[in-house]
């Protein structure tokens, strides 16, 4: 299992378009991915899902990824949050 | 007549028949079936459609507005793929016997309720577009053909609200402008309409009855209005105002697309100058190949505070994205003289124009300037980024700021944090500055002349002061020949110069800089098109031989 914190500095945290991309990213691995804000987990495949937590810039959020590509998994997934969020 | 005033969303005059389109009203009926496993296939096949549908709208969209605003396709894609809403669908119709239709409708209810509920305004809106999708399920399950406007002729749109897969997939040639009783500014259809460049209002409180279906209706972009069955004054007035419209129109669309490119081969730049992130609309609209200035100062006169390196950030970050691969000349913080705020706390001066602006209060305080360039940096990672400094009279404050650039990129290396490589230049706007810009080109990339300043402070005229004007000449020749001087310096060292006041927009000059050299001009957005004509019709080394100018 492959984790990590990160603080959304994008201004308008996960909206649609951003929550968009993070499943496209995430679906490209076969591990299980997740993310958490405040106690509250959501599967990184499912667009609803992401868009329920509702996270906004300055939230800080955990990303687990488990699987037998977590390594990938996980250093794709902070470089994309880097990057875009 | 009738008369209803909305919020304009795109200028310009629309006459024609009004058609009142109402959704397809879903009549959902709530059947038991026997066969569940039959009717998951029957949703499966149609989320197959669907998705189909959608990436027709998706290319769609994409060739007529733009990646930003088809991107909203993708995510209804992604929206169908959702487990979570496919889970709900099949529950329903295992558990209750009950039909797809019902089941998607059930669906669709619980989850954009849950956005409704949600106390983010942004996340609000998204119920919307879960019954977009949900609609558009149940539309292929009862096998209809999506409600659309069914008008032999072009009409006006007059609904209640629209979704933006509705805009979109409205036969553009039958729209001749959209009006909603909802919306707002930033909704999707107002974004596509305005890139559709279609007359439309919104917040339009009107009826959408029989009293308005049918009749004759002139929509108004300019004053914000719709008239329901124009008397004969109006249909006059508003006729011949149009046929202004549609000429002008006709005259850019002829020029939009073209090369700026004179008949003897010679290539310019054709640049728009911006103060405001609202006005990227215009430059795409207006055919620009790029932004010449941007003006950063809005940034910091429409706040209390200094804008945070984020903030400033995910603006030139919008910007550049969103020219995707044109050019951005993004100019540095030039307040001062006219431009006042607040919270620089800065002294009263007995000569603005002379006194502590631009560049001066950049170096002397180091701190707001290396915020400022540490967002233009990070941001140039994401498109063809410039940056340009104003105010510039001497070569120690070129070096000054390199020094500052240099520290900037060091700083962002050893915190792992991306940046380009962005083209650095200055503006050209103090006699000083013409004087050595042999010296300057060596240490820049790119030169813009700031005719505006440099008029001021070569003729010594106040251009505020109406008395002066017997004295003021905006051609003067001490003038053309300075921008001569600059270009012919810049090339000397191999860089390009460019002119980015409102000479430049001058159609008068037009040729007269052709024939300098001048490689860039970046004008209002509104004379991008004008300024092509002229560069479209002209041959330089004919117009030389005939002007004898140099």
């Amino acid at each position: 299992m492959k984790q990590f914190n990160y603080t959304i500095t994008d201004p308008e945290g996960i909206h649609a378009r951003p929550a968009g991309e993070l499943v496209k990213a995430a679906k490209e691995f076969e591990s299980k991915i997740t993310l958490e804000k405040d106690g509250k987990s959501g599967d990184c495949k499912k667009i609803f899902t992401i868009m329920a937590l509702a996270v906004k810039n300055g939230n800080e959020v955990t990303i687990t990824c488990e699987g037998p590509d977590e390594d990938a998994a996980a250093a794709k997934m902070q470089e994309f949050m880097k990057e875009k969020m | 007549m009738n008369k209803y005033n909305g919020k304009s969303v795109f200028k310009g005059i629309a006459i024609g028949k009004i058609s009142v389109y109402k959704k397809g009203e879903q009549l959902v009926k709530r059947t038991r079936i026997e066969d569940t496993q039959a009717e998951i296939k029957r949703y499966k096949d149609a989320v197959s459609e669907a998705t189909r549908q959608l990436q027709d709208l998706y290319d769609k969209a994409l060739k007529e507005v733009g990646e930003a605003n088809a991107a909203i396709f993708e995510i209804h894609q992604m929206m169908l793929e959702d487990d979570g809403y496919e889970e709900s669908v099949v529950n329903i119709i295992e558990s209750q016997n009950m039909n797809a239709e019902y089941a998607v409708a059930t669906t669709g209810d619980n989850f954009s309720q849950m956005f409704a509920a949600m106390d983010d305004e942004y996340m609000r809106g998204r119920a919307a577009d879960v019954k977009d999708i949900s609609e558009r399920l149940i539309t292929i399950l009862s096998g209809k053909s999506q409600s659309g406007v069914s008008a032999d002729e072009p009409v006006i749109v007059v609904a209640l609200d629209l979704a933006p897969s509705e805009t979109v997939q409205m036969d553009k040639e039958k729209v001749l402008s959209f009006v909603t009783v909802e919306g707002s500014l930033n909704s999707h259809t107002a974004i596509l309409a305005r890139t559709m460049s279609i007359p439309s209002l919104i917040g339009t409180n009107m009826p959408l009855d029989d009293t308005v279906d049918g009749k004759l209706g002139i929509v108004d972009g300019e004053n914000g209005c719709i008239y329901v069955d124009p008397d004969e004054e109006t249909i006059k007035i508003m006729t011949k105002k149009k046929e202004e419209d549609d000429n002008k129109k006709l005259l850019l669309q002829k020029l939009k697309g073209k090369e700026n490119v004179t008949l003897d081969g010679q290539k310019v730049k054709l640049y728009a100058n911006i103060g405001n992130i609202k006005d990227l609309a215009l430059v795409l609209q207006n055919d620009a190949s790029g932004i010449g200035l941007f003006r950063s100062e809005f940034i910091y006169l429409d706040k209390d505070d200094y804008p945070t390196e984020e903030e400033q950030f995910t603006i030139y970050k919008t910007v550049v994205e969103t020219m995707a691969g044109k050019q951005v000349i993004i100019r540095t913080l030039d307040i001062g003289a006219d431009k006042q705020c607040d919270y620089f706390n800065m002294d009263k001066e007995a000569n603005p124009a002379l006194g502590y602006r631009a560049i001066r209060i950049c170096l002397t305080r180091p701190e707001v300037f290396k915020t400022q360039l540490r967002a233009l940096f990070r941001a140039s990672a994401f498109g063809n980024l410039a940056i340009m400094y104003p105010m510039i009279t001497s070569t120690w404050e070129v070096e000054e700021i390199k020094r500052i650039e240099q520290e900037v990129k060091d700083e962002l290396t050893k915190e792992n944090i991306p940046f380009g490589n962005p083209q650095s230049g200055i503006m050209i706007e103090t006699p000083a500055a013409v004087i050595i810009s042999r010296a300057l080109a060596k240490m820049v990339d790119f030169f813009s002349i700031g005719t505006n300043d440099l008029t001021q402070y070569t003729l010594a005229i106040d251009r505020q002061n109406p008395k002066l004007d017997k004295f003021y000449d905006a051609h003067h020749p001490a003038i053309l020949e300075m921008i001569r001087m600059v270009v012919e310096n810049a090339h000397k060292e191999g860089i390009w110069a460019g002119i980015c006041g409102e000479l430049g927009a001058d159609t008068e000059l037009t040729r007269d800089f052709l024939a300098m050299g001048v490689d860039e001009l970046s004008v209002s957005p509104g004379s991008v098109l004008p300024i092509r004509k002229i560069i479209v019709e002209t041959d330089v080394k004919e117009y030389i031989k005939n002007s004898g100018a140099k």
